[in-house]
């Protein structure tokens, strides 16, 4: 599905990924561990294909098609979905309108009629009981004045919206209490199947007890320094990431 | 998937402005300048009665004495007022029976404008007055309004119909004085619309006055009244576009609007002039207005809400008098700048009546190199017990270049009143449009959202069509102005 081929990036003329290779099939979940800078976000942004971050070498397929050339938006039809670190406010825009308008995108993509707002708030709502999420997320305005915890649920009832083939998700867990985490992780279970892949970028074991990833990656100053699988993440539990970035 | 697209490539098409052709009438102009003699030979040409000359002469006088404000915080080289033609009709062999004598360039101007004025092709529950350069060339609907006793017509036809409507009413609530532009326009006027709405009526359809100015070297000063007798209501709407010259040319209008007791007058613009040349700033439109209005009778309603976002320069404050007990006046605004255009614009409310109400909603967008300035005078004199006003002045920046504003003055002489002011400014981040586009919506598409939630307050008060007019023309405006 995911093919990131010896990439290097990041913006205004700075490498902050040196030297990426990455390959994800259908139905995987991998793991991006890594310290705090090593450039987690910067990779799950240039997947996305935010402007300001460049590509400066090698290559991404997604399907086969060359992922680099897609803007943000046709990328996101394509079918991949990024959870955001940090997700922006907009003040404004109802939170509810927005998701339509993000569904109704991807209806028109594929050929269909746009849903009318009275069926779409019968979707909404089935996807927000799964997600255990109160009616005030469809009043508010999109992000504006959420909790951290609250817009990092808002991400993953956009992906629940929007069924990516493939979520990256960008610490997704850190700002969730425990019964959000708990019940967050169940809706990204659910949200699983054969077809479709997850990136999971964290920095806690214990979002992987919930979500058992195959793979884990660790990332430090912008290059994958160490791949194995889960226990990989309970050993740098327990060690530290020194372990692995001065072994490398 | 096709409606979507042709709306992408419509916006797209639209970029330049659309409205930047002239049309080639025969037209009857002045020689520039102006003198006493000048002011006299528009009075005559438009065979005016007594009153209006010396009204013209009166104000032309004071005109001379006065001086442009300095005050706004706008910025352009000083008018040559002897450099401008103070009249310019398109040329019309006698007066017009019907439609079907419209110059047929004229009528394809307005239907390129998107106001088809021939029988067969006008908007069903709009009546229209057109107004080219200086003169009204059709109105619309007429005899349908007449039925109900609403009188609809351009101001020279109703000097001549209801010369005594015209004398009770003009400079009631502008007086000849009151500002540089006002005076000048009260000497000069040429035309502009009339309405009268009788007591106990409401109008059964919105009457609207499109504004068009078409050669280079002629100023507009149309001039509208608008009277609502007891216990009636009429919406009102204006438009206006110009055609892209690289001089500037000078609209100086002037609108009076009354409301008698219970009555209630909606008046919407959406203001589209050549705002001149994005890159450079030559050219555009000096929109120097003065519209007020004045709540006369107990319970009497005006609101206004503009939508301005075109004219190199805005100089505009539809202001209320608030005279009636319990009458209460609205202002709703969005401005918006780019390119190099100026705007300082907001409202003022004068509180004379117990009673009285009145709220402002402002919200400026400023894009480019643009400026954009609110400015709103509450004023509450010593009656007015138990006056209330609420103001609320929202800017939002586009790019780092801009810069927005408020400048609010609140005089109290009560001490029974209540005023509440709030402010408050954001920008459109390219993160957020980024948000928008990494969930496969366009970014045409996230400006609309960004911008109608950023207006919603005001949008929502204008009719449907104009709401969406209004909006898609403020996504164009601000579609390279982004990121
Ligand atoms: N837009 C930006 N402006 C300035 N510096 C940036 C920007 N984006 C990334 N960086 C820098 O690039 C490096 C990698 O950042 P990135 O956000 O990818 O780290 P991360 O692995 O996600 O860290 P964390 O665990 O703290 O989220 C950091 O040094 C960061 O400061
Ligand atoms: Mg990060």
């Amino acid at each position: 599905m995911l093919e990131i081929k010896d990439l290097h990036a990041g913006f205004d003329g700075n490498e902050i990924i040196k030297g990426i290779s990455l390959t994800i099939k259908k139905g995987e979940i991998h793991a991006v561990m890594g310290p705090n800078g090593s450039g987690k976000s910067t990779m799950a942004k240039i997947l996305s294909g935010h402007p300001s971050y460049e590509a400066m070498g090698g290559e991404i397929l997604f399907d086969g098609e060359n992922l680099l050339e897609m803007d943000a938006e046709q990328r996101s039809l394509a079918g991949i979905f990024m959870g955001f670190q940090y997700p922006v406010e907009v003040p404004g825009v109802n939170n509810a309108e927005f998701l339509r308008m993000a569904h109704n995108a991807r209806r028109v993509k594929a050929g269909e009629e746009e849903i009318d707002p009275l069926d779409f708030d019968d979707l909404l709502s089935e996807k927000m009981k799964t997600l255990g999420m109160e009616k005030k997320y469809k009043e508010r305005n999109l992000n504006d004045g959420f909790s951290g915890g609250e817009k990092k649920k808002n991400e993953i009832l956009q992906m629940a919206i929007l069924e990516p083939k493939l979520s990256i998700l960008d610490e997704t867990d850190s700002g969730l209490d425990i019964d959000a985490l708990r019940v967050v992780s169940e809706g990204v279970n659910k949200l699983r199947n054969e077809n479709n892949a997850l990136i999971l970028i964290t920095h806690y074991q214990r979002l992987l007890d919930y979500i058992k990833p195959d793979y884990v990656h660790v990332l430090s100053d912008g290059k994958i320094v160490k791949s194995g699988d889960k226990s990989l993440a309970l050993e740098l539990e327990s060690q530290g990431y020194d372990w692995v970035t001065t072994a490398n | 998937m096709s409606d979507e697209q042709n709306s992408v490539s419509d916006i797209l098409e639209d970029s330049t402005y659309k409205y930047g052709f002239t049309t080639d009438v025969e037209s009857d102009t002045f020689a520039k300048g102006l003198d006493e003699d000048v002011v006299r030979a528009i009075s005559k040409k438009k065979k005016e009665p007594q009153f209006m000359l010396d009204f013209r002469l009166k104000a032309f006088a004071k005109w001379k004495t006065m001086k442009e404000p300095e005050w706004p915080n706008v910025h352009y080289p000083p008018i040559d007022f002897q450099n401008i033609s103070y009249y310019s009709a398109p040329k019309q062999k006698k007066v017009l029976e019907s439609l079907d004598e419209v110059d047929p360039e004229v009528m394809r101007t307005f239907e390129k404008l998107g106001i088809p004025l021939d029988e067969q092709k006008k908007l069903a529950n709009v009546a229209v007055d057109a107004v080219f350069d200086s003169v009204s060339v059709a109105t619309t609907h007429k005899k349908k309004l007449m039925e109900v006793g609403i009188i609809f017509c351009s101001f020279s036809e109703a000097l001549q119909e209801y010369p005594e409507l015209i004398e009770e009413y003009i400079g009631s609530v502008v007086p000849v004085g009151d500002n540089y532009y006002a005076a000048l326009n009260s000497a000069v006027f040429t035309d502009g619309s009339f309405v009268y709405i009788p007591p106990d009526t409401i109008s059964p359809m919105e009457i609207s006055t499109y504004f068009r100015i078409n050669t280079e070297e002629t100023g507009q000063f149309e001039r509208t009244l608008i009277i609502c007798a007891e216990n009636s209501y009429v919406s009102y709407l204006e438009g206006c576009t110009a055609p892209q010259f690289d001089t500037n040319q000078l609209h100086a209008a002037v609108v009076e609007l009354v409301t008698l007791e219970n009555a209630e007058i909606k008046y919407s613009t959406v203001q589209n002039w050549y705002a001149g040349d994005k890159e450079t700033g030559k050219g555009g439109i000096y929109n120097f207005v003065t519209k007020r209005g004045k709540c006369l009778g107990d319970g009497s309603k005006i609101s206004w809400t503009q939508v301005e976002t075109g004219s190199a320069i805005t100089w505009k404050y539809p202001s209320c008098l608030l005279i009636g007990d319990n009458s209460s006046g609205e202002f709703y605004s969005v401005a918006l700048t780019n390119g190099h255009m100026q705007a300082d614009t907001g409202t003022k409310m004068i509180h004379i009546g117990k009673n009285t109400r009145s709220s402002i909603i402002s919200k400026g967008i400023s894009a480019d190199h643009s400026s954009n300035s609110y400015r709103g005078q509450v004023k509450v004199g010593k009656n007015a017990t138990n006056a209330r006003n609420y103001s609320q002045c929202d800017s939002m920046l586009v790019g780092d270049k801009s810069s927005a504003h408020t400048f609010p003055y609140i005089e109290t002489a009560n001490s029974s009143v209540q005023v509440e002011h709030e402010a408050a400014t954001s920008k459109i981040s390219e993160d957020q449009l980024f948000y928008f586009e990494s969930r496969g919506i366009s970014r045409e598409n996230a400006i609309e959202a960004v911008i109608s939630g950023f207006c919603k307050e005001v949008f929502k008060q204008l009719p449907m069509e104009f709401a969406v007019e209004a909006q898609k023309l403020l996504t164009l405006k601000l579609e390279d102005s982004v990121g």
